[in-house]
C-alpha cells in the first residue's frame, strides 16, 4: 500500500514539476530575454553599472585590506584572516597577497570600473537616447560586449582562489617579474588567468568601442548634426576611438607575454639568472613591453576621463542654467586630448634608460596636454559664472568633479617633466597624482553621472539627503587620504611597499599612515551607503512625475519620452532635433529656463 | 564576535542615515517641496565656500605637520639633487597659483551663484578673447616649464664633462638585494655573463678570463662608498628582474633591467658625516631603495650608501680584498708569489669558468 502510494505521491509531484517546470520555463525566457541576454542598450548600461558596482567594492575592499598592512604593520587583524585564509595567517597578511592585492586592486579599478563601468554604462545608456536612436547599431554585439566583460570577470574573480594566488606584478605586470613563474609566486597560474581575463576585456572593449563609434556617426535622428551633439556624446565618440586603436596593441603585448611565458620565446626576455640557473633567452627586451603596455596605458587614462569630462559638463551646464561656455573649444580640446593622448606614452618610462633626447621629446608632448586640459577647466568655471545654480547631487559631484581634476591634474606637469620624475617616479607623489586625478575624480564624474540619469533609468530619484552625505564624506576624505601623500613622495617614499618600518628614511609616517588608512576605511563605507541608496531607490524612490519626465529641465533627448520607453525608445516617432544642446534661454512658449533640441526655431529665431 | 558587531553597526548607521534621508523627504512634503528645496539649495551654496575653507585649512595643516617629518629629505645632498630642487620650486610657484586661482573660483561661483530664485542666468556661450587668453598662458607657463625641465634634464643625462675625473661603480639588483663592484687598481670593470654566475663564488658572473676582472672589489650588500664632490657614474644592471635605484637624498633613480645596461651619474655635495650634524641624527645613513615592483621582497631591498671624504674612501678601500681573492684563496698562496708568478696563475684562471661548469 505504502508503494502505491508513494508511486502516486510520486507521479504526482513529477507531474507538478513538470508543470512548473513549463511555466518557469516560459517565464524565464521572458526574463532571460528581458533582463539577463537583453540586446535593449538600457538593460545592458545597468548591466555594466551594476557588474562595475561589484567590482568597485570588491577593488575598495582590497584597499582597505593592503591600507590595514601599510597603517598598521604591527597588528593583525581578524577580518584579514576571515578573508584570505592561509594568505593572513592569524591576522598578518602574507607580502605575496599584499602584492597580489595591489596588482588586482588596480585592474579591476581601471578596467572593470572606470572603462567598463563608467564608459560602458553611459556610452550604451546615453548615446542612443540623446542621439535620438532606437538602439545601438549593432545590439547583438553590444550585448557580447557584456557578456565578454562578464566572462574577464569570472576569470579574474577565479584567480583570486588559486592557490598561488593571483597575478602580483603590479597591475602593469612588467616582465621578467610576470614572465617567470620562478620570480613571484602569483606569476604562476595566476598570471595566466590574468592574462586570458584581459584578452576577454579588450574583445569586449573593441565590441563596445566599435558599436559606439558606428551608432553616433550613423544613426544620428534627423537634424542631430555633429554640432549639435551634447558633449557627453563628443566624449563617448572619442574614448571609443581611443580604446579602438590602443587595446589591440595591449593585446599584442599580452600575446607575446603569453609566448615569452609558455612558448620558449624571448620577446622581453634576456640574460636572466633565477631560481639557481641562468634561463637560456638571449636578445629580448624587458623594455619592449612596457612601451606596448603604455601605448595603451596611457590612453586608458583618458579612456576614463573623457566620458567623466563629458557627463560633467552636460550637468554642469543642466544645473547652472547656463550653455556650456565654448563649446566649440570643448570638443577641439577633447580632439587635441585624445591625439596627444597617443603621443606621450613614454612618459611613464623616463627611469628605463631610454635615450634622453626621445624623454624630452615626451616632456614637450606630455606638458602640451595641460593646454586643452586648462581650456576644460576655466570653460567649465565660466560655465558657471552668472549660473542660476542648483545643487542637485550631481550638481555637486560635477563641482567635486573639478576640484579634483584641477588637484590631479597639475600635480601631473610635475611628473611629466622628465627632470622631475627622476626623483618622483614611482613615489607616493604618482600614487597621489593617479588616484586624486584618474580615480578619485573619473569616479565623481561617475557619481554625477549615476545621480543625474537614474531618474531616467529607473523612473525614481535617488534619496538627495543620502547622496549629500556620500559628497561630503567622499569629497573631503579623498583630500584627507591622498593629499599627505603628496608630501611622502616628495621625501622620496617608494609605492608598492609592504612594510617601511626597517626604513630610516620612509619610517617616519607612521602616524599618518595610520590616519590614512582609517580614512580610507571611511570612505569605503561611504561608499557602502552610496551602493544602499542606489539599490533601495530602484524599488522605494520617489517617483518622477510627468509623461515625459524631465526632473532637471533639461534640453537633451533622453528626456523627451517616458520614464520606462521600452526596447525602442521613442513610442512614437523619434524625434527631431532643431537646435543645439545647450539652449539654456527663456523659454517663451511656457516662460521656463530652457528650450528642449526638439523644439523647433520659433519665427525669426537664429540658431545659436 | 566584534566582526559581527561592527557589521550590525555599521548596518544601524546605515538605517539611521536612510531614515534621515527619508524624513527629510518627508519634510519637504510638509513644508511645500518648492519651500524646503529652496532652502536647501541656499544652504548648500554656503556648505560650498564650507568645503572651501576646510580644503584650505587642512592643506595648511598637513603642511604645518608635514614639513618636520619630510625636512632631512628637503635637504639635496648631490648637485643634481639641488637643480632638482629649482625646478620643482618653479613648478610648484606656478602650479601652486594656478590651484589657488581656479578652487577658489569653483567654490566661489558655486557659492555667488546659486540658485536664489530671483537670479536670471546670463546666456553667455563663448568668447573668442577669453578663449585665446587662457589657451596662450598656459601654453606659455608649459614653455616655461619644458624650457628649465629640459635644460635640467639634459645636464643630468648629458655624460660626465670630459676632463673630469670620475669614479665608476657597478651596481647590479638581484632578488631581493643589490651588489656593488668596484674597479680595483686598474679603475676598469671587467667583462661578466650571465651564464657564469654561481652563488658560491661568483654572484655576478665575471668573466675570469678578463683580466680587468681579477682586481674587482664586489659587495655583496651592494653597499655604495662614493667621494664627496667627485662625480660618480653608476653602471647599472640586473641579474633577474627589474628593479630601480632610487636615491631619494640624490634625487636620482634610475632602473635595473636584465639585459640591458643603464647608467646615471651625480656629484654627491654632502658627506654622510656633514649629513649627522645637518639632521641631528648621529645614526644617519643614506638610503638607496629598489624603487621598481620586482616580487614579494621589493619592500626589504635595501643598500646603503656612504658619502666619503677622498681619505676616507682611500683607506677604505685599502680595506678591501678582490672578489677573486676571495673567491679563490688557492690561487693566492701568499701576497708576494701571486705578484711574482703573475702568468702561472692567469692559466689557471682561465681555465676555472670551464671547470666549474
Amino acid at each position: 500500500m505504502s508503494n502505491e502510494t508513494h508511486n502516486t505521491a510520486h507521479g504526482h509531484e513529477a507531474h507538478n514539476d513538470h508543470n512548473d517546470d513549463h511555466h518557469h520555463e516560459e517565464h524565464h525566457q521572458h526574463f532571460f530575454n528581458k533582463y539577463v541576454f537583453s540586446m535593449d542598450h538600457k538593460i545592458i548600461s545597468r548591466q555594466f553599472l551594476i557588474t562595475g558596482m561589484f567590482w568597485a567594492i570588491a577593488g575598495g575592499l582590497m584597499s582597505v585590506f593592503f591600507r590595514l598592512q601599510l597603517g598598521f604593520p604591527e597588528e593583525s587583524f581578524q577580518v584579514l584572516s576571515a578573508f584570505l585564509g592561509d594568505w593572513a595567517k592569524g591576522g598578518k597578511m602574507d607580502p605575496e597577497m599584499y602584492y597580489g592585492l595591489v596588482t588586482i586592486h588596480g585592474t579591476v579599478l581601471v578596467f572593470f570600473v572606470l572603462t567598463a563601468g563608467l564608459s560602458g554604462t553611459f556610452s550604451n545608456f546615453l548615446i542612443p537616447l540623446q542621439i535620438g536612436a532606437r538602439d545601438m547599431a549593432s545590439p547583438f554585439l553590444n550585448m557580447l560586449s557584456y557578456w565578454f566583460f562578464f566572462a574577464a570577470g569570472v576569470v579574474m574573480f577565479a584567480s583570486l582562489f588559486v592557490h598561488t594566488g593571483p597575478a602580483s606584478g603590479g597591475w602593469t605586470t612588467y616582465p621578467p617579474l610576470s614572465a617567470m613563474k620562478e620570480a613571484s609566486m602569483g606569476s604562476g597560474i595566476g598570471m595566466d588567468l590574468w592574462l586570458i581575463s584581459m584578452t576577454l576585456f579588450i574583445i569586449s572593449s573593441l565590441l563596445g568601442g566599435l558599436n559606439y563609434i558606428v551608432t553616433i556617426l550613423n544613426m544620428r535622428t534627423k537634424g542631430m548634426s555633429m554640432k549639435r551633439l551634447p558633449l557627453t556624446i563628443w566624449a563617448f565618440l572619442f574614448t571609443a576611438v581611443l580604446g579602438v586603436l590602443s587595446f589591440p596593441v595591449l593585446l599584442s603585448a599580452a600575446v607575446l607575454l603569453i609566448f615569452d611565458r609558455h612558448g620558449g620565446t624571448s620577446f622581453y626576455l634576456s640574460e636572466i639568472f633565477i631560481g639557481g640557473q641562468a634561463m637560456p633567452n638571449v636578445g629580448g627586451s624587458a623594455i619592449l613591453y612596457q612601451h606596448l603596455f603604455w601605448f595603451l596605458g596611457h590612453p586608458e587614462v583618458y579612456i576614463i576621463m573623457l566620458p567623466a569630462m563629458g557627463m560633467a559638463s552636460e550637468i554642469l551646464a543642466t544645473n547652472a542654467r547656463k550653455p556650456i561656455f565654448g563649446y566649440f573649444a570643448m570638443v577641439i580640446s577633447i580632439l587635441g586630448i585624445t591625439v596627444l593622448a597617443f603621443l606621450v606614452w613614454a612618459h611613464h618610462m623616463f627611469v628605463t634608460g631610454m635615450s634622453p633626447f626621445l624623454g624630452g621629446v615626451f616632456v614637450l608632448l606630455t606638458l602640451l596636454i595641460a593646454i586643452p586640459s586648462a581650456v576644460k577647466v576655466f570653460n567649465w568655471i565660466v560655465t558657471i559664472w552668472k549660473g542660476n545654480i542648483r545643487f542637485t547631487n550631481g550638481m555637486l559631484f560635477a563641482l567635486g568633479f573639478v576640484s579634483l581634476f584641477i588637484s590631479g591634474g597639475l600635480t601631473g606637469i610635475f611628473l611629466g617633466n622628465s627632470a622631475l620624475d627622476i626623483h618622483l617616479h614611482d613615489t607616493y607623489f604618482v600614487v597621489a597624482h593617479f588616484h586624486i586625478v584618474m580615480g578619485i575624480s573619473a569616479f565623481f564624474g561617475m557619481f554625477a553621472g549615476v545621480y543625474h540619469w537614474f531618474p531616467k533609468m529607473y523612473g525614481r530619484f535617488m534619496n538627495k539627503t543620502l547622496g549629500y552625505i556620500h559628497f561630503f564624506i567622499t569629497f573631503i576624505g579623498a583630500y584627507v587620504i591622498f593629499w599627505p601623500m603628496h608630501y611622502e613622495g616628495v621625501a622620496g617614499m617608494p609605492r608598492r611597499y609592504y612594510d617601511f618600518s626597517s626604513w630610516q628614511s620612509f619610517s617616519q609616517f607612521g602616524d599618518l599612515n595610520k590616519m590614512i588608512s582609517i580614512a580610507a576605511i571611511v570612505v569605503f563605507f561611504a561608499q557602502l551607503l552610496f551602493v544602499f541608496n542606489y539599490f533601495v531607490s530602484i524599488w522605494r524612490g520617489k517617483k518622477v512625475t510627468g509623461e515625459k519626465p524631465n526632473p532637471w529641465d533639461s534640453t537633451t533627448l533622453e528626456w523627451t519620452t517616458a520614464a520606462d520607453p521600452g526596447h525602442g525608445n521613442w513610442q512614437g516617432p523619434i524625434p527631431e532635433v532643431h537646435r543645439w544642446a545647450y539652449d539654456f534661454r527663456e523659454n517663451e512658449v511656457d516662460g521656463t529656463d530652457f528650450i528642449m533640441q526638439d523644439v523647433p526655431l520659433r519665427e525669426g529665431e537664429e540658431e545659436h | 564576535m566584534s566582526g559581527l558587531l561592527l557589521i550590525i553597526l555599521v548596518a544601524l548607521i546605515f538605517l539611521v542615515l536612510y531614515q534621515l534621508g527619508q524624513s527629510s523627504e518627508i519634510m519637504a512634503t510638509l513644508q511645500g517641496e518648492k519651500e524646503f528645496e529652496h532652502k536647501r539649495n541656499k544652504w548648500m551654496g554656503y556648505a560650498m565656500l564650507g568645503v572651501f575653507a576646510v580644503l584650505m585649512i587642512g592643506f595648511y595643516a598637513t603642511h604645518v605637520y608635514m614639513m618636520p617629518l619630510i625636512k632631512d629629505m628637503l635637504i639635496a645632498a648631490s648637485d643634481h639633487g639641488e637643480e632638482y630642487d629649482r625646478m620643482f620650486f618653479i613648478t610648484l610657484v606656478v602650479t601652486g597659483i594656478v590651484f589657488l586661482i581656479t578652487q577658489f573660483l569653483t567654490f566661489y561661483f558655486a557659492f555667488k551663484y546659486r540658485d536664489t530664485g530671483k537670479r536670471k542666468p546670463v546666456f553667455f556661450a563663448h568668447s573668442n578673447k577669453l578663449e585665446m587668453i587662457w589657451t596662450t598662458v598656459p601654453a606659455l607657463a608649459m614653455a616655461i616649464l619644458v624650457a628649465f625641465g629640459l635644460r635640467a634634464w639634459f645636464t643630468m643625462t648629458n655624460p660626465v664633462p670630459a676632463g673630469k675625473e670620475k669614479q665608476i661603480v657597478e651596481i647590479i639588483g638581484k632578488q631581493f638585494n643589490w651588489i656593488t663592484r668596484y674597479p680595483g687598481k686598474d679603475g676598469v670593470i671587467g667583462k661578466k655573463y650571465f651564464k657564469n654566475i654561481n652563488e658560491e663564488n661568483n654572484i655576478l658572473g665575471l668573466d675570469w678570463t678578463d683580466k680587468a676582472c681579477k682586481d674587482d672589489i664586489v659587495n655583496g650588500q651592494g653597499e655604495l662608498h662614493i667621494v664627496v664632490g667627485k662625480p660618480v657614474e653608476l653602471i647599472i644592471g640586473s641579474r633577474d628582474v627589474i628593479h630601480d635605484v632610487g636615491l631619494s637624498h640624490f634625487r636620482m633613480k634610475m632602473d635595473a633591467v636584465p639585459g640591458i645596461t643603464t647608467r646615471m651619474w651625480f656629484t654627491p655635495t654632502i658627506t654622510s658625516d656633514s649629513m649627522k650634524i645637518l639632521t641631528d641624527n648621529p645614526d644617519f645613513v643614506y638610503e638607496l631603495s629598489c624603487d621598481q615592483m620586482c616580487g614579494k621582497g621589493h619592500y626589504s631591498m635595501k643598500a646603503l650608501v656612504f658619502v666619503e671624504t677622498q681619505a676616507q674612501h682611500d683607506a677604505w678601500l685599502a680595506e678591501q680584498v678582490p672578489y677573486h681573492k676571495l673567491g679563490f684563496p688557492d690561487e693566492y698562496p701568499s701576497e708576494e708569489k701571486a705578484e711574482g708568478d703573475d702568468k702561472a696563475t692567469e692559466e689557471v684562471q682561465e681555465g676555472e669558468p670551464m671547470a666549474k661548469k
